[in-house]
């Protein structure tokens, strides 16, 4: 059992965001690149299920040439073999890398390795198009299960289960499949010195785009009006207790 | 023709980032000079289900019955959709930005292979048909265009107010049994447990609402909090970070994917101000934000703010107000 598990390099967003000169992405030479944490999940997952079944799980990422960190960084966790399709990620949509990653799929099962499970994360943190799995299942002709938080798999069959609104939703499919996944569900681990040590060994499988991307619907990308602010601080740590008491009986709030 | 994907929920009931869809269509219908708006619901909906989307404008409720409805599957909701929008001729297909309404509209998109986009927030035009819509997690938004038909997309949660029409729609219901493959059902849900009673009632309507988010730090993290909660008589909402990491239970959290609350006053401790978080907060009508960072939205955008360790500022507003009371 050999699982693809599918990773972006994003912009950290935790932080501000500040956009590119031509507005066509977000700026990440200050605030740093990070992987998504639906993705760190889905990490998680290919590694346990790849420990589970016996096998590897193989990583694949679609950017520059920088986004090889975000696989090094999962086979510091257990990941065993990595494919970087070398392309400016902004430049494609998700119908693009849904085509890119069913080509990885493809080839790889030509050489020998099929997958036959695909984990996503259920949405990227930048682009949010909550469709890249659904696009990549349509493309292979496999079933999807979308936005789960727990996989496993036992006898060819793939068992994830997720919330639902009326509940806590289970799905049972059987191998292939493309599986999104939510975080949540398990806890990613962290690298080990060792585990960092031999991910810089390992070979990274280095591919061309098979195709002139389509190019994501974007006219332009842009930010939020800035809302004014006019925060009153009613100080700093303990020391505001008093003032924020007398905040809530001014609001009349505070229960007698 | 405008189409519409319906949530309802287990009551029978559309739920509220439904209605708002279907307020957001009026205006685009409203924009294409008065195009009609039809719903798809899953199930047989009983009257009151439809009287209500009528109120909002509804002119058709298209009903997707049989057993391949039994139990959810993307694909075989996004199978009905489809055979409404087809033969009703619509151009454009929207839902709301929840789970399932990504999901049907990212299948309906894959198979005419056209583009989809996820949590619009406002459109722009008709032709070209611009939608704007919340990336990076809304922090910043995207101007798309939707040239091809089917126009797709998904509202984001509570970016506009679900409010009825001036005018009801007809609220006709058609029944739909449309063929559904085999190969749609491979994915479906096969259990599901017993959902957990909705406890968001006392939270949506609690004058004071304590926040937590990541900063509380850990499950073991909000003893203090939950003392100011009782302190105030207050309802705990949390972000979603916190629900997410198991800390505490969904029904407890804020937000676009969580409860819109509107209290006297909110007390976010240790939550950045994600635009996802104040969408379901903004309305509130002071805001204390406690924050160590005093750059974190939450704190920019809040009437108030402490800046400080939640663990050291919440216990010694606990013991201000024991004192005072005395
Ligand atoms: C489609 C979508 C839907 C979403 N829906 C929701 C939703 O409904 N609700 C929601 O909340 N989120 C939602 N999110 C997630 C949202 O984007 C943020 O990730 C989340 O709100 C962040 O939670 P947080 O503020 O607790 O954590 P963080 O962003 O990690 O912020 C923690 C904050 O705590 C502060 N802090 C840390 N330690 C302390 C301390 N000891 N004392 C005081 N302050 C401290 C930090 O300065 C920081 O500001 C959604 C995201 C997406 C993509």
């Amino acid at each position: 059992m050999n699982p693809l598990v599918c990773v972006k390099r994003v912009v950290d967003s935790s932080s501000e965001v500040v956009l590119t000169e031509d507005g066509q992405g977000v700026d990440g030479r200050f605030a740093g690149f990070t992987t998504s944490a639906h993705e760190e999940c889905a990490v998680e997952l290919a590694v346990r299920i790849a420990a589970d079944q016996g096998g590897g799980a193989t990583v694949v990422t679609l950017g520059d040439a920088d986004a090889v960190e975000q696989l090094r960084s999962a086979l510091a966790v257990g990941c065993t073999a990595a494919t970087h399709v070398l392309v400016d990620a902004q430049s494609l949509g998700p119908a693009d890398v849904a085509r890119e990653l069913a080509a990885v799929v493809r080839d790889h099962e030509a050489a020998g390795t099929p997958h036959q499970l695909v984990l996503l994360g259920n949405d990227a943190a930048d682009s949010g198009d909550h469709q890249v799995g659904i696009r990549l299942a349509h493309e292979l002709g496999w079933p999807v299960v979308n936005g789960v938080s727990t996989v496993s798999v036992s006898d060819g069959t793939v068992t994830a289960s997720g919330s639902g609104p009326d509940g806590h939703e289970t799905y049972r499919v059987p191998l292939p499949a493309v599986v999104t996944v939510l975080e949540g569900g398990v806890e990613p681990r962290y690298p080990t010195v060792p585990g960092r040590m031999k991910a810089k060994k390992v070979p990274i499988e280095e591919r061309q785009p098979v195709a002139e991307p389509v190019g994501p619907a974007r006219v332009r990308l842009v930010l939020p009006p800035p809302s004014p602010s006019s925060v009153e601080v009613l100080g700093e740590g303990a020391a505001a207790a008093p003032a924020v008491v007398d905040l809530f009986e001014r609001l009349g709030v505070l229960a007698r | 023709m405008i189409v519409v994907l319906v949530e309802v929920s287990p009551a029978g009931e559309a739920v509220e980032t439904s209605r708002e869809a279907i307020t957001f269509a009026r205006d685009l219908a409203a924009a294409g000079g008065g195009i009609p708006i039809d719903a798809v619901v899953v199930g047989a909906p009983d009257d009151s289900l439809v009287t209500v989307l009528a109120s909002y404008g509804v002119r058709r409720v298209h009903a997707l019955t049989g057993p391949a409805y039994d139990a959810f599957s993307g694909a075989a909701w996004a199978t009905g959709v489809e055979h409404v929008r087809a033969s009703a001729g619509a151009v454009v297909v929207m839902a709301s930005g929840t789970p399932r309404g990504n999901e049907v509209l990212a299948h309906l998109g894959a198979r005419a292979g056209v583009p989809m986009a996820a949590n619009v927030v406002s459109f722009g035009g008709l032709s070209p048909f611009t939608v704007t819509r919340q990336v990076v997690g809304g922090a910043a938004l995207e101007e798309m265009q939707l040239s091809q038909r089917p126009a797709l997309f998904t509202v984001a949660g509570h970016t506009v107010e679900a409010r009825p029409a001036d005018a009801p729609g007809a609220g006709e219901v058609v029944v739909e049994t449309p063929d559904v493959p085999d190969a749609d059902l491979v994915a479906r849900v096969v259990s599901t447990d017993e959902p957990e009673p909705d406890l968001s009632g006392t939270l949506k309507s609690a004058r004071v609402v304590v926040g937590a988010g990541r900063g509380a730090g850990s499950a073991e993290g909000f003893d203090d909090l939950l003392e100011l909660v009782d302190l105030l008589d207050a309802s705990l909402g949390v972000s979603r970070v916190v629900t997410s990491l198991g800390w505490r239970p969904h029904h407890e959290q804020v937000g676009q994917t969580g409860s819109r609350i509107s209290p006297d006053l909110y007390i976010p401790c240790g939550i950045s101000g994600a635009i996802q978080h104040w969408a379901g907060c903004s309305t509130a009508k002071a805001i204390l934000a406690i924050n160590t960072d005093p750059d974190a939205p939450m704190v920019t955008k809040a009437t108030h703010a402490v800046i400080g360790d939640l663990h050291e500022v919440v216990p010694a507003i606990n013991a201000e107000i024991r004192r005072r009371r005395g």
